[in-house]
């Protein structure tokens, strides 16, 4: 796994990039909740109801999306608002929304050449139990399947062109 | 400097609020902290309160970081307090442009305590 200060060039192969989003979630995890996400256990099944995605334009255009349960979300409000879980409410939509946000973010800023030249949007959450999400993107998507406080968390990286 | 009144700026509530605990975090004395979900919305905050310290995102809806920034300058009562940016847009031209236009810092997310306290102790001008 690469580390914090560690980039890859913007023509290097996807399966590179797909560390790299590892170490933009988990230090997403580990800095703003003080968590470590660990390897997905196919085990643990849970109903994911909450997705947040982050559109990215310019050199590198598609959508990051982060999937996971509501009861998750609301984890990982009460985390990085210190609060009790029965004290969260519909914040765990912004929560989520900010933790896409500094994913990509994270993710952007350790490719060099992307940083001026791929913008983002802000985060769109979506909350339900029966939706599907469709990307137009035409190309490769890299996902990732991790566990957060036991809780499945699908990261995808859906990229156009 | 006691009680520093602050301007927190983020679309996010969930960072605005987590902007804060870090700032007390790094034994900053916070007097009143006002919120705002964009530029547009910080500059009325500005229009009525008196403010010591303003930490600003850049990626935002309505109104911009980089454009409050801008805007800022044409204040009276606010151009002299000092920005400090925390965001996910890390790249060197928005640093360069939020600099340029008058911020004192630039943090980026995700952060720690340590890095608030860092990059805000100093342009306040007081030990932690």
């Amino acid at each position: 796994m690469k580390g914090r200060n560690d980039r890859v060039d913007l023509h290097s192969t996807h399966q590179n990039w797909i560390s790299l989003l590892e170490v933009s979630a988990c230090e997403v995890f580990e800095l703003m909740m003080g968590c470590q996400l660990a390897p997905y256990d196919p085990a643990i099944q849970e109903t994911l109801n909450v997705t947040s995605m982050v559109g990215l334009a310019g050199k590198l255009c598609g959508v990051l999306s982060v999937c996971c349960s509501r009861e998750s979300a609301a984890i990982m409000a009460s985390k990085m608002l210190e609060v009790d879980l029965e004290k969260v409410g519909d914040q765990l939509a912004d929560a989520l929304g900010e933790v896409a946000n500094m994913v990509v973010g994270n993710f952007k800023n350790k490719i060099s050449g992307l940083g001026d030249s791929c913008m983002l949007s802000v985060p769109s959450v979506i909350i339900g139990d029966d939706y599907n999400v469709h990307s137009l993107a035409d190309s490769e998507t890299i996902e990732l399947r991790l566990l957060f406080e036991g809780h499945p968390l699908i990261i995808t990286l859906a990229i156009q062109g | 400097m006691d009680d520093v009144h602050t301007l927190i700026v983020d679309d996010s509530s969930v960072m605005r609020r987590i902007v804060e605990r870090s700032l007390r975090q790094a034994g900053i004395k916070l007097g009143t902290v006002y919120e705002a979900g964009n530029g547009a919305e910080a500059l009325a905050v500005l229009a009525e309160h008196q403010v010591h310290l303003i930490l600003c995102d850049i990626n935002m809806p309505v109104m911009d970081g980089l454009e409050f920034v801008k805007r800022l300058a044409g204040v009276n009562n606010a151009k002299d307090v000092p920005v400090v940016m925390i965001t996910t847009e890390g790249s060197e031209s928005h640093v360069v442009q939020a600099l340029s236009f008058g911020a004192r810092g630039y943090i980026r997310k995700p952060f720690t305590a340590d890095q608030v306290k860092e990059h805000v102790i100093p342009v306040l001008g007081v030990k932690a």
